[in-house]
C-alpha cells in the first residue's frame, strides 16, 4: 500500500481490526467443537474445520469460537462435531462434510434451529453428569 | 487465503530471545509446515509479555493457553496436540494444577494487579507488522491530533491527563510542550529519550520493541504540536533488537505515508532519525543527551537554559523518555480525563516498573500510580524467593535510594518516594532480601557513578571517587567511626554543587542507606563484621563439629584446596587459604559449614 489519507487509514484500522477480533475470546458465546481424533482426521475433519471457518468469516459472524477436540467416541459417523448454543440443547452432529457445515452455519448458528437427518446423540456424556452410572 | 484459527504468540522480547525464543519460533513455523496447518495458524513474534520470570513464553489463542519456559523442542508437541488436535499441552501450562480449568491470562496472580496503558500492545501485537498496531487504534491519536485539535487543544488534553515525566524528575508534560510551543523559531525539534542505562531497568527496550510504533505516533503528534517537523530518537547502540524494530516500523510509517511529507494529506511533515548512543549513562541527562546528538562529547551544560528554549542545534526541543511519549497516542485518543481517572490526585496514569533481584516473579510491571510497593513486591511478584526475609528495595537505580520494610505500604508516586529519600527514576526496581549487605549495595552504585561520571565537575568526579574509596575501606573492615560524618558531608555537597543530575544525585543511594540502616554500617567499621556476609575481607567460613559427618563433598568442591580431613572424621579449613569463594557453604547437604 502507498502513502494513505486518513479515509485509507479508517478503512485499514476497521478491515484489520476484525481479522484480529479473532484472536479474541472474550464476548463468543457459542462454541463448534470439531472432533478432531485420528478416526476425524482420517474422515476429513481437518476440511470441516476449515469450512467452519470459512463460513463464519463470509458471515461475518463473530461470537463463535471454532475448537477441536479429541475422539468423541461416534467414530461410526466422524467427522463429528457439538454446537454449544446458549437458551439450545447442545447437539451433536455426524457425518459432518464441508456442505453440513454451512448448513449448521447457517440453521443452527443463525436462525436456531436444529439441522435435521445429522442429529446423534453422545454416548456416555449424560450417564455420567447425572451419576446414573453408580 | 483461508482465515486462520489459532494464533501462536511467541515472546520476542531479549530476554526471551536470549532463551532461544527465536529457535522456538523457527520450529514451530517448520512443525506447522510439517503437519499441514500452516494455512489456518499464524504464528507471530510479540514484544515483551513481561513475565520473564517464566520464560521463553508462547500463548496460543483462542484458547488463551499460557505456556511457559518453553524448549525449542517442545515445538513439535505443541503443533501436534494443541494445534493439530486441540489439547492443551498441561505440562507446559503456567500453573499445571489447573490445568483442565485452562489458567487463563487474567487468573495469574502476576497480572491481577496491572494496568497496562503503556504496555498496552506489548505481548499482543506482532511490532513488526504496522497493521497490528493500527487495528488496535494505532495511529487514531494522529488522527484526532492533526484533523480535529488545533496544538493549543493538544496541549489542552495533556493538561487535563496529569501527565508527568516518566524519565525520573517527573515535570509536568503539558508545561514542557507549551515552552517550547510558545518559541518562536524556524527549527524546532522533538527528542525520543531512549538512552535507558540504569543498573537493572529495561522498560523502555521492552516498549520499543514490543510497540515501536506507539513512539513514532507519539512523536509525530509532539511535532505538530510544538511546530516542530523533525524528531531524534537517542537510543544506546546495545539495544540492538529495538534499534531493528524501531527501524521497520519507521520504514513502514513512511511507505503508508505517517511519516514524512504530507502526512495522511493533512499538510503536516515529520520524520524522525535514529542517533546511537554508545552508551554513556550521563547521556541520559537531557543536555547531555543533546550534545551528543549534534555530535559533541556528552557532556552536561548548566540549565537555563532548558532545552525547551534551547536543545538540539540551539532550537526550542521537547525532549521526553521513551515511557512518557508512549502514553501521548492513548491520551489523544481516550482524552485526558481518561488517563487522569487512574492514578492519585498527585501522580496520574501508570508506572512501569522492571522488577529484578531476589524476587520470585521478575518481570516487567506496570501498576497504576499509588499502588503499594508492599502490593507489588507480594502480589505481584510474589514475595522474596527462596523464603529469605525481605530487606529493601532499591528503586531508582544510581540516583535513587532503598525502601525498607517499615514503608511497604507507602503509595509509590513522585512525592512519597521523594520523602523517603528515594525517586521515582526511571523505574528500576531492585529487591533485596537479607543476604545484601547494604554498604556493599552502596558501593556498587557509586563504582558505577565513578565510571559513568563525565569528570567535568569536581563535586561529582571527586565527590564520587572520595565517597567510594571511604566504603572500599568500611567493607574492607579498615573504616573509622569519621568516615560516617564524612560520607554525609561529601553526600550532601555533591547534592549541592554537581552540574547535573547525575552528580546531584550520586550520593543518594549511600545516603538512603545510612539513613535506614547505619547500625548495619557502624558493625562494619566498629566490629569488623559484615552482618549479611557479603563483604568477603570481613568474613570466614567454618565447619560446625557435630553437624559435620565427614563426607568430603566441601574438600572435593574447594578451588583452592583449603579443607582437609579424612573421610568420615571432622574437617577444617584452612584460613590462610581460603579464598571466601563460598562454594563450601553452598554444596553441604548438612549445613555444617557457616559463616562468621
Amino acid at each position: 500500500m502507498g502513502k494513505m489519507t486518513l479515509k485509507d487509514l479508517r478503512a485499514l484500522r476497521e478491515e484489520q481490526r476484525k481479522s484480529l477480533s479473532r484472536r479474541n475470546v472474550e464476548n463468543k458465546d457459542m462454541e463448534i467443537i470439531v472432533g478432531m481424533g485420528t478416526c476425524g482426521i482420517a474422515a476429513g475433519a481437518k476440511e470441516t474445520l476449515d469450512a467452519f471457518v470459512r463460513e463464519l468469516d463470509e458471515n461475518s459472524i463473530k461470537n463463535v469460537r471454532v475448537s477441536q477436540t479429541g475422539c468423541m467416541g461416534l467414530c461410526y459417523v466422524e467427522p463429528t462435531v457439538e454446537v454449544v448454543v446458549p437458551g439450545m440443547p447442545d447437539v451433536i452432529y455426524g457425518k459432518v462434510n464441508p456442505e453440513v457445515a454451512g448448513k449448521i452455519i447457517r440453521k443452527h448458528i443463525m436462525n436456531k434451529t436444529l439441522v435435521n437427518d445429522h442429529i446423534y446423540d453422545r454416548p456416555a456424556a449424560d450417564i455420567v453428569e447425572e451419576g446414573r452410572g453408580d | 487465503m483461508a482465515p486462520f484459527i489459532h494464533y501462536i504468540l511467541v515472546c520476542g522480547g531479549t530476554a526471551c530471545e536470549s532463551a532461544k525464543s527465536d529457535k522456538i519460533y523457527k520450529n514451530l513455523l517448520n512443525e506447522c509446515e510439517r503437519q499441514g496447518c500452516k494455512v489456518n495458524t499464524q504464528i507471530v513474534k510479540t514484544g515483551c509479555f513481561g513475565f520473564c520470570e517464566q520464560g521463553p513464553i508462547v500463548k496460543v489463542l483462542p484458547e488463551d493457553s499460557f505456556y511457559v519456559h518453553v524448549q525449542p523442542e517442545d515445538a513439535e508437541e505443541i503443533i501436534a496436540e494443541h494445534i493439530v488436535k486441540g489439547r492443551e499441552v498441561s505440562r507446559l501450562l503456567y500453573d499445571k494444577s489447573k490445568s483442565k480449568v485452562r489458567a487463563k491470562i487474567e487468573e495469574i496472580d502476576f497480572y491481577q494487579k496491572q494496568v497496562r496503558v503503556v504496555l498496552r500492545n506489548c505481548g499482543v501485537i506482532n511490532p513488526e507488522n504496522i497493521n497490528e498496531y493500527i487495528a488496535r487504534d494505532g495511529y487514531a491519536g494522529i488522527e484526532r491530533a492533526l484533523f480535529e485539535l488545533s496544538p493549543d487543544q493538544v496541549i489542552e488534553e495533556l493538561k487535563k491527563s496529569g501527565l508527568r515525566g516518566r524519565g525520573g524528575a517527573g515535570f509536568p508534560t503539558w508545561l514542557k510542550w507549551n515552552f517550547t510551543k510558545k518559541v518562536e523559531s524556524d527549527e524546532k525539534y522533538v527528542v525520543c529519550n531512549a538512552d535507558e542505562g540504569d543498573p537493572g531497568a529495561y522498560m523502555d527496550r521492552s516498549t520499543l520493541e514490543g510497540d515501536p510504533h506507539s513512539i513514532l505516533e507519539a512523536m509525530t503528534i509532539g511535532g505538530y504540536t510544538v511546530g516542530a517537523n523533525y524528531g531524534y530518537i537517542y537510543i544506546r547502540a546495545e539495544y540492538p533488537l529495538a534499534i531493528h524494530r524501531l527501524k521497520i516500523a519507521m520504514q513502514q510509517a513512511r511507505e503508508y505515508g505517517l511519516l514524512g511529507k504530507n502526512i495522511l494529506d493533512s499538510g503536516f511533515d515529520f520524520d524522525i532519525e535514529i542517533r546511537l548512543g554508545a552508551g554513556a549513562f550521563v547521556c541520559g541527562e537531557e543536555t547531555a543527551l543533546i550534545r551528543s546528538i549534534e555530535g559533541e562529547r556528552g557532556m552536561p551544560t548548566p540549565r537555563p537554559p532548558f532545552p525547551a528554549t534551547h536543545g538540539v542545534f540551539g532550537s526550542p526541543t521537547v525532549l521526553n523518555n521513551v515511557e512518557t511519549w508512549a502514553n501521548i497516542p492513548v491520551i489523544l485518543q481516550k482524552g485526558g480525563d481518561w488517563l487522569a481517572r487512574i492514578g492519585t490526585s498527585d501522580a496520574k496514569g501508570t508506572k512501569v516498573f522492571a522488577l529484578t533481584g531476589k524476587i520470585r516473579n521478575s518481570g516487567l510491571v506496570e501498576v497504576p500510580m499509588g499502588t503499594t510497593l508492599r502490593e507489588i513486591v507480594y502480589d505481584i511478584g510474589g514475595g522474596i524467593a527462596n523464603g529469605k526475609e525481605f530487606k529493601a528495595v532499591q528503586t531508582g537505580g544510581p540516583s535513587g535510594g532503598v525502601i525498607t520494610k517499615e514503608h511497604l505500604d507507602t503509595p509509590i508516586d513522585y512525592v512519597h518516594l521523594q520523602e523517603l529519600g528515594s525517586i521515582m527514576g526511571s523505574g528500576g526496581m531492585i529487591v533485596m532480601d537479607e543476604d545484601d549487605c547494604m554498604v556493599d549495595i552502596a558501593k556498587f552504585y557509586l563504582g558505577f557513578i565513578v565510571e559513568e561520571s563525565c569528570g567535568k565537575c569536581a563535586p561529582c568526579r571527586v565527590g564520587g571517587r572520595t565517597l567510594y574509596n571511604i566504603l572500599d575501606r568500611i567493607t574492607k573492615g579498615e573504616g573509622e567511626l569519621e568516615d560516617i560524618d564524612k560520607i554525609e558531608s561529601i553526600g550532601h555537597a555533591m547534592q549541592k554543587a554537581s552540574l547535573c543530575g547525575l552528580g546531584q544525585t550520586a550520593s543518594n543511594p549511600v545516603l538512603s542507606t545510612l539513613k535506614y540502616f547505619p547500625d548495619e554500617y557502624k558493625s562494619h567499621i566498629k566490629d569488623q563484621r559484615c552482618p549479611s556476609g557479603k563483604c568477603k575481607q570481613l568474613i570466614s567460613y567454618h565447619i560446625l563439629p557435630d553437624k559435620c559427618i565427614g563426607c568430603g563433598l566441601c574438600a572435593r568442591r574447594c578451588p583452592v584446596n583449603a579443607i582437609s580431613g579424612d573421610i568420615r572424621q571432622l574437617h577444617k579449613i584452612d584460613q590462610n587459604k581460603c579464598i571466601k569463594c563460598g562454594e563450601c557453604y553452598n554444596v553441604c547437604k548438612f549445613d555444617a559449614v557457616y559463616v562468621r
